[in-house]
């Protein structure tokens, strides 16, 4: 705690601080004050050019301050001085024209070249799209066939107090991005409902999520690692909790990864066969439910009044299946409730839509299948 | 002479014509609406004050940071400036009232009926307006509550009232000057407030064409920023900033002529650089026009844009610097005392000019796209918001509040309020650079763990803060009801223009024949 309200004050100082905090280590995480230097060419670029800012800045204002704490002193009427009359002076009013534009032209130089950097997005050796939904960001390796959802994977009981925050609280997601070293990673982001933004501080990359239309970004760093980010344009009341966390592995093991991913994927395929049972889908319903329908609909499926239905007792989910699974896959036009057709795997789908007939009172009784999902889809 | 005002208090209030008591009506209003908005603002900060969620739910959250954003803008700090302009415009060139006094009624009484409305939408089904100050749709369209629409109405009303209050102060300052009051020789509050008023007219209805793009695709079935029909989410925000940066402008030009009125009277010393004070002011709110998308760095624009926009908004600092330059040439070689509007106007310059330093960093695209959406945005316009319009406004009802009433106020409190606030401040605004550059975005209801030293620390200004305010409060009432009762003109030493001319407390109606100005 001593230690702690120590770097709070030490940060008041002045920017020579600031450079002390700038490393990034995980303990001293807290504690940071400044832009991290991040791992990639255009991060170091927005890095140093944000040094320099503060420097000039620093330059200018103990000058313009210094003068103007002299001036506080010596000239107060309290001492006995008497004011002069003078009201202009055009050979310095120039000069202080003159002097700040040319330190712009100064500062525009490697503010442009840091700027190209960031604009720099051709010959990419991979392409990753990525969409953001209220409120989950979904990745997808083109050409490759793999795609994912990554969402919140702290609880909603850490958030509402109802058991201790974990050390990465709101820090972490059910999958991570997951990219190689070394290889140039192109990021074409997009949104799928509201405008979103898709941030990583250390590959200094943020770049809006805009429906229908795609925005591009690059990072290429030598160092593994995990990396946290965040969505930083206001999209609903999810905003602070849809984080983007980007894993940096070793070429061969991230091409393990991947290799993985294909055989899941192949799997997934495969289970959309399989009759599952009540109690399987109950089990499988309530976590896929935890993590894309209680955010607005609530745990116990009351929603809340006036913006989300209940689903408990609601008509659609103690009427026929189809209609159900038909909200699901189509979502309702004008709401918040998106389709989850790409998002969620029919099995995924199925359960949940099981899991509602069936919890909180609701008494349906009948079991939802995967291939029930499969064949809604398709006899669309 | 002229008649008093009525005796009735209903018709004096809500039939008033006199520029005096409208003005009066313009600043009670806005400050109730500053302690609404400073209450959204506690709310927020009590949220914040630890990481989870403890007092109110994400969908409220997002509800207070809008209401918060709107009703400070609109309803507090642009409704203050409207009212000094009323009180001392007509006093500062000479003129008997405002040129067109029934319109000036019909702008300020629209206010409490939009604000109500406004506010109103918290209760209703759905909730009030979530979509952040700047309302970007799709977010404010398509996914809206249905309450957008009085949001919508209420935009276009308080955009009618500011119309019609620039209207007027373009027509008083046109027309009524006394004689000898040549443009060259108006107070700079005068022009600070003309200028911006051109700002106000060109720009206000950019920001109604937005809502009624907005009306249209809710309920009329366009697609002006649905990408679905063939729309662009990207223009709502270009024609939004179109209107949003020259009014972050509109918002300061007036309190750059309030602190330029109270330099020169506490150092006892005329203005430096009057005239390139003017030119400064008005390439400023011309640049003002062009540099819009600085807002828009991380939304994707080509890069030839992004480049001319960094630029032209780098030339914002050489116009500000100006100013920065002549008020402390103006304190160099006076004779400074420190009272309390020269406290608040001295801290206005400190912090503004930081604030600006902030904003050139800001305009380098490249380091904009680590800054952009964090809390060091948020820090950065509320030193020039807060420490910069707040301040001021502030300072001008100190300095001019003995004028009004003809009482003074209590300096030692005055000191006090000034020294809690200033302190406060910092201790609210300064750690939010740490916390964004560190990696916190704005408009969070929650936060990771490492960010949570500086909220605890900025919640607890922010306390402070507010209860400064009620100090200030405390002071006016006072002051008015019991302060020591002053009759000299001047009031102030070192105070010259022709509102120092009038009587103290000014009567009711002043200037009936013109002065001559020399
Ligand atoms: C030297 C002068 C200034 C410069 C160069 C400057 C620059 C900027 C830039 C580049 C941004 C966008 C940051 C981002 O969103 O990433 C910004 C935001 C902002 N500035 Fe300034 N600024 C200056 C002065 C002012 C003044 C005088 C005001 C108002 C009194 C102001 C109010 C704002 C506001 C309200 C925002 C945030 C708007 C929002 O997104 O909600 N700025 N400024
Ligand atoms: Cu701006």
């Amino acid at each position: 705690m001593m230690k702690r309200a120590k770097a709070l004050f030490l940060g008041l100082l002045s920017p020579s601080s600031l450079l002390l905090a700038g490393s990034v280590s995980a303990e001293s995480a807290t504690r940071q004050l400044n832009m991290p230097r991040g791992v990639t060419e255009v991060s170091q670029a927005a890095y140093d050019i944000h040094m320099i800012m503060i420097w000039i800045c620093t330059v200018i204002g103990v000058l313009v301050f210094g003068f103007m704490f002299y001036v506080m002193y010596a000239h107060r009427k309290s001492r006995g001085v008497t004011a002069a009359n003078f009201h202009e002076n055009l050979v310095v009013e120039i000069l202080w024209t003159i002097i700040p534009a040319l330190i712009l032209i100064v500062m525009a130089v490697p503010a442009t070249t840091a700027l190209l950097k960031v604009y720099d997005t051709g010959n990419p050796d991979i392409d990753i799209k990525v969409t953001g939904y209220q409120w989950k960001w979904q990745y997808e390796y083109i050409g490759e066939g793999v795609k994912f959802m990554s969402e919140l994977r702290t609880s909603q009981d850490e958030i509402y107090g109802r058991a201790p925050k974990g050390e990465h609280y709101l820090r972490e997601v059910t999958q991570p991005l997951v990219i190689p070293t070394n290889k140039k990673v192109r990021f074409l982001i997009t949104g799928n409902d509201v405008i979103h933004s898709w941030w990583v501080p250390d590959f200094g990359v943020k770049r809006d999520a805009v429906p229908g239309l795609f925005t591009a970004a690059w990072a290429k760093t030598d160092q593994p690692g995990t990396y946290v980010g965040e969505c930083t344009e206001l999209c609903g009341l999810g905003h602070a909790f849809m984080p983007v966390v980007v894993e940096v592995k070793e070429e061969a093991e991230y091409e393990e990864w991947l290799a993985g991913k294909k055989e899941e994927a192949a799997l997934y395929a495969s289970t959309i066969g399989k009759q599952w049972t009540f109690d399987e889908l109950m089990v499988k319903g309530e976590e896929v439910y935890g993590r894309s329908c209680a955010g607005c609909h609530q745990a116990n499926g009351e929603g809340i009044a006036g913006v989300f239905p209940a689903l408990k007792d609601s008509p659609i989910a103690l009427g026929p299946a189809e209609g159900h699974i038909g909200i699901l896959i189509e979502g309702v036009a004008g709401s918040s409730m998106q389709s989850f057709a790409e998002q969620l795997s029919e099995v995924e789908i199925a359960a949940v839509v099981h899991y509602e007939r069936n919890a909180w009172g609701n008494d349906v009784g009948d079991i939802v299948q995967p291939i029930d999902v499969l064949n809604f889809k398709q006899s669309q | 002479m002229a008649h008093g005002p009525s005796q009735n208090f209903f018709s004096r209030w809500l039939f008033s014509t006199n520029h005096k008591d409208i003005g009066t009506l313009y600043l009670w209003f806005s400050f109730a609406m500053f302690l609404l908005g400073g209450f959204f603002a506690m709310v927020i900060r009590a949220e914040l004050f630890q990481p989870g969620m403890q007092l109110i739910k994400p969908e409220f959250f997002v509800q207070m940071t809008t209401m918060h954003g709107l009703v400070m803008v609109f309803g507090a700090i642009m409704p203050a400036f409207v009212g000094l302009a009323n009180w001392m415009i007509p006093m500062m060139i000479g003129a008997p009232d405002m040129a067109l006094p029934r319109m000036n009624n019909l702008s300020f009484w629209i206010l409490p009926f939009a604000f109500t409305m406004l506010t109103a939408t918290l209760f209703m089904e759905g909730g009030g307006p979530n979509f952040g100050w700047t309302f970007y749709a799709p977010l404010s369209t398509t996914y809206a509550p249905d309450t957008v629409n009085y949001f919508i109405f209420g935009v276009h009303m308080m955009g009618a009232s500011s119309i019609m209050g620039s209207i007027n102060i373009i027509a008083t300052v046109m027309n009524m000057r006394a004689p000898g009051m040549t443009y060259m020789k108006m107070p700079l509050f005068v022009w600070t407030w003309v200028i911006t008023a051109f700002l106000l007219v060109a720009v206000m209805p950019v920001l109604a064409g937005a809502v009624t793009m907005m009306l249209m695709d809710i309920n009329f079935g366009t697609s002006f920023f649905d990408a679905a029909g063939g729309g662009d989410p990207v223009l709502f925000q270009h024609v939004f900033w179109f209107f949003g940066h020259p009014e972050v402008y509109i918002i300061i030009l007036p309190a750059f002529g309030v602190v330029s009125q109270i330099i020169p009277t506490f150092s006892r010393k005329p203005l430096f650089g009057y005239s390139s004070m003017v030119y400064a002011t008005a390439s400023i709110a011309f640049l003002s026009f062009i540099v819009w998308a600085h807002h828009m760095f991380t939304v994707g624009m080509p890069i030839a844009g992004e480049l001319y926009f960094m630029y032209a908004t780098m030339l914002i600092a050489v116009p500000t610097g100006v100013k920065v330059f002549n008020w402390i040439t103006t304190m160099y070689k006076g004779a400074l005392t420190f009272e309390t509007p020269m406290l608040f106007s001295i801290a206005f310059v400190i912090l503004f000019t930081f604030g600006g330093f902030t904003g050139m960093m800001l305009s380098i695209a490249a380091a904009d796209t680590q800054y952009h959406d964090t809390y060091f945005v948020v820090a950065h316009f509320h030193y020039v918001m807060v420490a910069g319009a707040v301040f001021s406004g502030t300072a001008a009802v100190y300095y001019w509040l003995p004028k009004w009433c003809g009482r003074m106020y209590d300096e030692t409190m005055g000191k006090v309020q000034f020294w809690i606030a200033f302190i406060a401040f910092n201790i609210t605004f300064m750690p939010q650079h740490f916390l964004g550059l560190a990696g916190m975005p704005r408009r969070y209801s929650d936060y990771g763990l490492q960010f949570a030293d500086w909220n605890m620390v900025s919640s607890i200004g922010a306390f402070l803060y507010g209860g400064a305010q009620l100090l200030f409060l405390y002071n006016v009432i006072r002051t008015i009801g019991w302060g020591k009762p002053i009759d000299d003109p001047q009031v102030w030493e070192g105070a010259v223009g022709l509102e120092w001319t009038v009587p103290t407390p000014a009567p009711f109606h002043t200037f009936s024949t013109p002065p001559v100005v020399k």
